[in-house]
């Protein structure tokens, strides 16, 4: 499609849009789906028709993710702007009767902080649009930015506005995206590959899960903007089997934007051409770290290698590589279209833009949100969040799974963003959120952290090989009350050992759960010394 | 270039099973080539549902990767199994979240109901437990995968009715 024709498409699908009567959104991603979401459309839609109502009275459609996963299956009713929480199938009659009214026992307040505040720039889409179809996306402004880059933009002034956006890499590290596209763009060597990191194996996490199920064509637009930037012919989306949906998602969105000349040969038009293929992985959480997940597309164990060489020198297969994540590629349309200087408006000084979070564990509003770079962890947990259910007490957040820490209450005012969260001994992470209570022991939180960290080690370096078991050991000695002062020191030389010595950022982050849970609850690792004069 | 190897070019599947042709076409697709080693072992095991020595001794024909290699990254990556399965399968999430809100009773009631642990499959062949790492709907923690189908907000109570529906198997 060249330019003129997705905007004239654009156009075209919005007029259609707006001369529609009531719209009921059902949320099709992976929460809801589980929840009988499929089921609930298709008895809405029956009930629509059996109303005898015309497609222009009410239209019943399926959308991406709205959010509020834990009170799912969840409806959103436009124009009236209602949404339903928990809806059963017998509550469709009342809904279609009602043309969204008022259905008072599912009525889900729109006004609720968790809506309100709210910043979205990478789920503009979600829950708005049917991910399956390229014209809902084309309509909501998509694939305009790639036609402009292609048609009006040269790969260098694509670099310069995204260095100049501030963005940094949403996979967890922060780097900075520009520079990281700069070097690929500079590297010698053709033909250059670009990577989507969609491996998102901390648990507690689904931000990419999300956003793949609910606005596919956004990270292939991002995808391929990218690619012209760095002067890439050929992509892949590494993406983990655990999401099926997700994947046929992609597949979906893949063939649409190829059969309509967004992706393939000749890109609009242009003499630029770019092909993605998916990539399934296999269950192995350090494929996550980048040169495992080459390793596993070039189909072999997915066990990391030093750097350098870094990938955007040799990366898969020996070619220059750019990888990147869902989240940071979901980003760049949005700034490519309303430009770097709105972008960097939202956030902090250092870290641009805003941040998808999924928040999950002992809060109220278990779901995804996406909110400015420096809004307070409080504000996250207690106003967004709705706080702990039950007369429970907060404990702490964690954040960055695997890889990050637990966060407790007198750091809660901090402002969320790379740097802080470093200091306070936790990581931004991918943005997973879990939220902990009273009831929950941090021994026993930091000792499940690091028997995932054991299990996953992919064994290739012996600190983060045998460090972990070790560890993994010492830490059961708290759980059952065994353990001496001699163990807490122990604790501490070897988390130095295996921070500094592992290979790559699964062994060198392992020791951070256990690191941070010790820094700010000791008493709890006290309170698993054995008894004085039990003989040890 | 001498010609290739007239072992390799012979390459046959194991049985006659038709499945075989699906995982040939999935090699084929990537060009016979060592990368779509991983690709070709998903597809088997979607085929058959676990993978088998014969098999990757196929794969490894076919692709020209040592057998060897076949076999350290179908046993590298947890996805892939090399024991059969039972008629159904259930998969309980051990993320974060779900480990918070009480994945470890759900798997200590089915030991106890069913007598299997993570991994194992019941004497009957009829239920296999498995664990993974996160499907990602946190929000709706804890849960498992039975058959497929995503459960969640689960209680010992009703994983034991959700396996009763799918399997007739409660104890």
């Amino acid at each position: 499609m060249l330019l003129e024709e997705i905007e004239a498409l654009g156009a075209e699908q919005r007029e259609r849009a707006s001369a529609l009567g009531t719209v009921i959104s059902v949320c099709g991603a992976a929460g809801c789906q589980s929840m009988q979401s499929d089921a609930l459309r298709e008895q809405l839609a029956a009930q629509a028709q059996s109303r005898g109502l015309k497609p222009e009275e009410c239209t019943v459609r399926q959308v991406g993710c709205l959010g509020l996963c834990g009170a799912g299956p969840l409806v959103s009713v436009e124009p009236s702007g209602r949404i339903y929480q928990r809806v059963r199938i017998s509550d469709a009659p009342a809904i279609v009767d009602l043309l969204g009214g008022d259905v008072e026992r599912i009525q889900l307040d729109p006004q609720l902080p968790f809506f309100t505040r709210q910043h979205r720039i990478v789920l503009e889409n979600s829950g708005a649009i049917d991910p399956d179809r390229l014209e809902d996306y084309i309509a909501a402004g998509g694939y305009l930015a790639l036609a402009k880059a292609l048609a009006e933009m040269t790969p260098a002034e694509i670099v310069a506005q995204v260095t100049r956006s501030g963005l940094r890499g949403r996979g967890g590290a922060g780097y900075p995206t520009g520079l990281k596209w700069g070097t690929v763009a500079k590297a010698a060597g053709s033909p250059k590959i670009v990577i989507c990191n969609a491996d998102e194996g901390d648990p507690g996490a689904f931000m990419d899960r999300s956003v793949l199920e609910s606005d596919p064509h956004r990270v292939l637009e991002g995808m391929a903007i990218a690619a012209y930037a760095v002067g890439a012919t050929e992509g892949f989306i590494y993406i983990r089997a655990e999401y099926p949906l997700a994947i046929a998602r992609l597949k979906t969105a893949l063939r649409h934007a190829e059969r309509n000349g967004l992706l393939g040969n000749n890109i609009s038009g242009t003499p630029f051409s770019f092909r993605i293929s998916l990539r399934i992985g296999a269950g192995a959480f350090v494929c996550g770290e980048e040169t495992a997940l080459m390793a596993s597309i070039e189909g072999r164990r997915g066990q990391p290698r030093p750097r350098p060489p870094y990938p955007a020198e040799r990366g898969v297969f020996g070619h220059p590589t750019l990888i990147n994540n869902v989240e940071t590629f979901a980003n760049i349309p949005a700034i490519l279209r309303r430009g770097a200087a709105w972008f960097a408006q939202t956030g902090t000084e250092r870290s641009k833009g805003t941040k998808v979070f999924a928040l999950a564990g002992a809060i109220r509003n278990a779901g995804l949100i996406e909110v400015p770079m420096g809004i307070s962890l409080r504000d996250i947990v207690f106003e967004i969040g709705g706080g702990i259910p039950g007369e429970r007490k907060f404990k702490a957040v964690q954040t960055g799974g695997p890889s990050g820490g637990c966060i407790p209450e007198e750091f809660l005012d901090t402002p969320v963003d790379y740097e802080t969260l470093t200091r306070l001994g936790s990581i931004m992470g991918s943005g997973g959120m879990v939220v902990i209570d009273e009831t929950s022991s941090l021994v026993d939180v930091a000792r499940y952290f690091m028997e995932f960290c054991m299990t996953e080690s992919c064994g290739k370096c012996i600190p983060c090989r045998a460090g972990t078991v070790q560890l993994y050991n010492l830490l059961g000695r708290f759980s059952a009350r065994e353990a001496t002062p001699r163990d807490l020191e122990r604790i501490a030389e070897l988390c130095d050992v295996v921070r500094h010595t592992s290979l790559c950022g699964l062994g060198q982050a392992a020791p951070n759960p256990l690191l941070s849970t010790l820094r700010y609850f000791r008493s709890e690792y006290e309170a698993g010394l054995a008894p004085e004069g039990a003989g040890r | 270039m001498p010609a290739a190897l007239p072992y390799f070019d012979a390459v046959n599947p194991p049985s006659e099973d038709k499945r075989w042709k699906i995982v040939a076409a999935t090699m084929r697709k990537l060009g016979n080539e060592r990368t779509a080693l991983i690709e070709a072992l998903h597809s088997m095991q979607q085929a058959f549902g676990y993978l088998d020595l014969p098999g990757l001794t196929f794969v490894a024909a076919t692709l020209r990767v040592p057998l060897s290699r076949v076999c350290g990254v179908a046993t590298f990556y947890h996805y892939f199994t090399m024991k059969p399965q039972g008629r159904h399968t259930c998969v309980v999430c051990t993320g974060t979240a779900c480990h918070i809100k009480g994945a470890e009773r759900l798997l200590k009631t089915i030991a106890e109901q069913h007598g299997v642990k993570p991994g194992e499959t019941t004497p009957d062949r009829e239920l296999s437990l498995l664990t993974a790492r996160c499907f990602g709907t946190c929000g709706l923690a804890p849960v498992a995968v039975i058959d497929g189908a995503v459960a969640g907000s689960l209680t010992p109570d009703s994983l034991e009715e959700r396996l009763a529906e799918v399997a007739g198997h409660a104890a």
